[in-house]
C-alpha cells in the first residue's frame, strides 16, 4: 500500500526536522532488514505468544447478539493481552527492533497511558531505559496508569505545553528525540508520524486482523461482513482492517471520538470535521482553524483525544474503502456500561466508541450477518473517570 | 530590489529572529525598525504556530503569547506591508509547514512577493518533502531556505548543492534555545557546505552572546540569534525595541570586529 516515499495516496511522508532525517532513514533500513528475518520474527512471535498471551480470543458475544436482535457480534479480545490493550503488539516489535539497532533507551508518548504502560513493560523486560511523556491533563485522568509506569521503572514526565494532552506529548517526544538520537528510539504508539512509523506500527498490529481471519474461518467458515474499531491515531483499527483491505465484501468501519458532538468545538473526530494538513511528520487530516493552527480537540477518552489521524486511514477514507463514523462521549459511556452489564466485560472507553456503533448498527442487519468489534483494551483504567462522568466521585 | 544575498555582501551577516505578534504586532513593528537601525542584515519573522515542535521553551512561550493576542497570518502580512515602507533589510518568514500549506503555498508565496519578503524557513520540511513548496515559491521569487544539522553527515552535499538564498546550519542537536556551549564540530559541517556550493551559510540554535556569535562567525558567513532576543521581549514586553536594539548592536559589533 505504501509507495516508495512512504505515501498512502497523497498522505504520509516525512515532514520532520533535518536533524531527524538520518534517524528515520536508519530506522527504515533496519526495519526492512529485520521484518523478513526468521530469527527476528521467531523471537517476536515467542514474546507475543508466551509473554503477551496471543493469540487473543475471538469471542462470540451471545447475550449481546440476542439482546440487539440483528447481526451476530464477535469481540476481538485485545483487552486480554498482557498490559490490557493492543499496544503491546507494536511495542514488543519496536523494542526488539530498537535493541537490534543498538539502542538502549525508549521514549514514548501516551494519552490514556496504555502505550506508555506497554513501552515501560517492554523496557523492563528487555532491560532498556524508558521515558514516557504524558500530558498533565491526561496524568490527572489516568492516574492509575502513571503509577503503573513508574512501578515498571519508567520515568513519566508531565507535559504542560499546549492543551496538556496526547498531541503535546507527541510534540515533546519529537523535541526529546531531536536532542538525543544516538542511544534513543522513539517508540511511537500509533500508525502516525513520519514514514516509516505508520508502516512499522501497522505491520506489528496486523496480527489482530490475521488472527480474526483465521479464527473466523474456524468458527464460521467464512469472512465477517463488517469490522468495527475505534480510531484515534488508528493503530488497533488498521491492525484490524489491514488483512481484509483486499476482501472487498468486508465492510470496514472506524469510530472516531465525537466528544460532545461533531457540530461542537469539543470534538476529536478528525476525518469527520478536519481537513488536509501537515503536522507531526505526516500529511493527513487534522482538526485545525482557517490559518492551520491545530485545534484543541476534546474527547472523554484520553486515547482518542488527538487532532490527527494516521495517513493510511486518511487514504482508506479517500478511496472509500473504509468508512469513519463519529461517536459521542455519551454514546461511548452507554456502550461502556452496556458491555459491562451484558457480557461481563469492562471495555476501555476508547474501545467503547467502537462498541457504541456496533450497538447501533447490529439491530439494522439481518441475523445471518457477522460483525467483529475489536475491544482494543480493558476498562479498569477508566472506571474512576466514568464514575465522575456519572456524577459519582470515587478515588482511583 | 532587496535580495537575500545583500545580507551577506558586507562582512559576516547578523540574522535575528522575532516572533510576530509577541506580545502584539505594534511591538513587532517597533522591534523590526530597531533591528534594522542596529545593524541586523536579515530579519527572520516568525509566524506563530500552535505546536512549534522545533522550538525550546522560550520560543514556545512567544508563540503562545502571540496566538493568545489574536495574531493571524493575514495580520502579519499587513504588518509587514506597513514596515516595508521604510525598512529595506531582507526578510524571511519562519514558520511551520501547516501554516503555509493551510494558507495555500501559491497564495502565501504571492503575498510574500507583493510584500518584498525574500524567503521562508520551514523546519518541518526536509529536503525530501520540499516539492510541496519550493517549486511554487520559486515562481514568486521566494526562496525555501535549506537546513543542515549536526546529524546530516552524508546528506550535507546533497542539500547544499540544491540550496538557494542561504543555508541554515543547525549548530546543535535539540530544539531552539540558549546553550552554554556549542559542542558540535560546526567547522567540519561548513567546510563541506563551502565545498559544495557558493550559497552562503549561517549558524543558528543556541547562540546567545556576543562571544558565541563571534566564535561561530569564524566558521560561517553569518550567525542567527533567536531565543536570546525573545527573552528580552519576554522581559520588556511592549518596551522591547530599545533593549533589543542595544543587544543586537553588541552582536553586530562582535562579529564585525576583525
Amino acid at each position: 500500500m505504501t509507495n516508495p516515499e512512504g505515501r498512502f495516496g497523497i498522505h504520509g511522508g516525512q515532514y520532520i526536522p533535518e536533524t531527524l532525517m538520518n534517524a528515520v532513514i536508519d530506522l527504515e533500513k533496519a526495519y526492512n532488514r529485520y521484518k523478513d528475518d526468521p530469527e527476528f520474527q521467531a523471537e517476536l512471535t515467542e514474546l507475543l505468544n508466551e509473554y503477551a498471551g496471543r493469540p487473543s480470543r475471538l469471542y462470540y458475544a451471545k447475550r449481546m447478539t440476542e439482546d440487539l436482535g440483528g447481526a451476530k457480534v464477535y469481540l476481538k479480545r485485545e483487552d486480554l493481552n498482557h498490559t490490557g490493550a493492543h499496544k503491546i503488539n507494536n511495542v514488543l516489535g519496536q523494542a526488539l527492533l530498537a535493541k537490534r539497532m543498538g539502542k538502549t533507551r525508549l521514549i514514548a508518548e501516551t494519552g490514556a497511558g496504555q502505550h506508555g504502560v506497554a513501552t515501560a513493560t517492554a523496557a523492563a523486560l528487555l532491560g532498556m531505559e524508558c521515558l514516557v511523556y504524558m500530558g498533565v491533563e491526561d496524568m490527572e485522568r489516568q492516574a492509575l496508569n502513571v503509577y503503573r509506569m513508574r512501578l515498571l521503572g519508567a520515568e513519566v514526565r508531565g507535559v504542560e505545553s499546549g492543551t496538556g494532552t496526547l498531541k503535546d506529548a507527541v510534540s515533546e517526544c519529537m523535541r526529546e528525540w531531536v536532542s538525543r538520537i544516538d542511544d534513543t528510539h522513539y517508540c511511537l504508539g500509533s500508525v502516525m508520524g513520519p514514514h516509516p512509523f505508520p508502516t512499522i506500527v501497522r505491520d506489528f498490529q496486523a496480527v489482530i486482523g490475521r488472527e480474526i481471519k483465521a479464527q473466523m474461518m474456524e468458527k464460521e467458515h467464512r469472512l465477517p461482513d463488517m469490522l468495527i474499531a475505534c480510531v484515534g491515531g488508528g493503530s488497533n483499527a488498521i491492525g484490524t482492517f489491514y488483512d481484509f483491505i483486499k476482501d472487498e465484501g468486508v465492510e470496514l468501519v472506524g469510530c472516531e471520538a465525537a466528544g460532545r458532538g461533531i457540530d461542537t468545538f469539543e470534538t476529536a473526530a478528525t476525518i469527520n470535521t478536519g481537513r488536509l494538513g501537515i503536522f507531526h511528520g505526516m500529511k493527513s487530516y487534522f482538526c485545525q482553524d482557517e490559518y492551520g493552527q491545530i485545534a484543541p480537540v476534546y474527547s472523554i477518552s484520553a486515547g482518542l483525544d488527538y487532532p490527527g489521524v494516521g495517513p493510511e486511514h486518511a487514504w482508506l477514507h479517500d478511496i472509500g474503502r473504509a468508512r469513519y463514523v463519529a461517536v459521542t462521549d455519551e454514546e461511548a459511556v452507554q456502550a461502556f456500561e452496556y458491555l459491562s452489564r451484558t457480557e461481563g466485560i469492562i471495555p476501555a472507553i476508547e474501545s467503547s466508541h467502537a462498541l457504541a456503533y456496533a450497538i447501533k448498527v447490529a439491530p439494522t442487519l439481518a441475523k445471518d450477518k457477522i460483525i467483529v468489534v475489536t475491544v482494543s483494551g480493558r476498562g479498569d483504567k477508566d472506571v474512576a473517570a466514568i464514575a465522575r462522568y456519572r456524577g459519582e466521585d470515587i478515588h482511583d | 530590489m532587496t535580495e537575500i544575498s545583500d545580507a551577506f555582501s558586507h562582512g559576516k551577516a547578523l540574522i535575528v529572529f522575532v516572533t510576530c505578534g509577541d506580545p502584539d504586532l505594534e511591538t513587532t513593528e517597533d522591534v523590526i525598525r530597531s533591528l534594522a537601525a542596529n545593524g541586523v542584515d536579515l530579519i527572520e519573522l516568525g509566524i506563530p504556530f500552535s505546536d512549534p515542535t522545533a522550538e525550546g521553551p522560550v520560543i514556545q512561550r512567544a508563540n503562545t503569547r502571540a496566538l493568545a493576542g489574536g495574531v493571524t497570518t493575514d495580520k502579519i502580512f499587513d504588518m509587514v506591508g506597513r514596515v516595508r515602507k521604510d525598512v529595506s533589510v531582507p526578510m524571511v518568514f519562519m514558520t511551520y509547514a501547516n501554516v503555509v500549506f493551510s494558507y495555500g503555498a501559491e497564495r502565501f508565496a504571492a503575498r510574500c512577493e507583493e510584500l518584498g519578503v525574500q524567503g521562508a524557513i520551514l523546519p518541518d520540511v526536509p529536503y525530501e518533502e520540499k516539492g510541496d513548496f519550493a517549486p511554487v515559491f520559486e515562481e514568486h521569487g521566494l526562496v525555501l531556505v535549506s537546513m543542515v544539522a549536526p546529524t546530516s553527515s552524508d546528506r550535507i552535499s546533497m542539500i547544499s548543492s540544491d540550496a538557494k538564498g542561504f543555508i541554515y546550519v543547525v549548530s546543535s542537536l535539540g530544539v531552539t534555545g540558549v546553550r552554554k556551549q556549542i559542542t558540535t564540530d560546526v567547522g567540519a559541517i561548513t567546510d563541506v557546505i563551502h565545498r559544495s556550493t557558493d550559497v552562503p551559510c549561517a549558524i543558528g540554535f543556541g547562540i546567545s552572546s556576543p562571544e558565541q556569535a563571534k566564535a561561530m562567525s569564524v566558521y560561517a558567513d553569518g550567525v542567527i540569534v533567536g531565543s536570546a532576543v525573545i527573552r528580552i521581549l519576554e522581559e520588556h514586553g511592549r518596551r522591547s525595541a530599545a533593549p533589543v536594539g542595544a543587544f543586537v548592536r553588541s552582536l553586530k559589533d562582535a562579529i564585525s570586529n576583525r
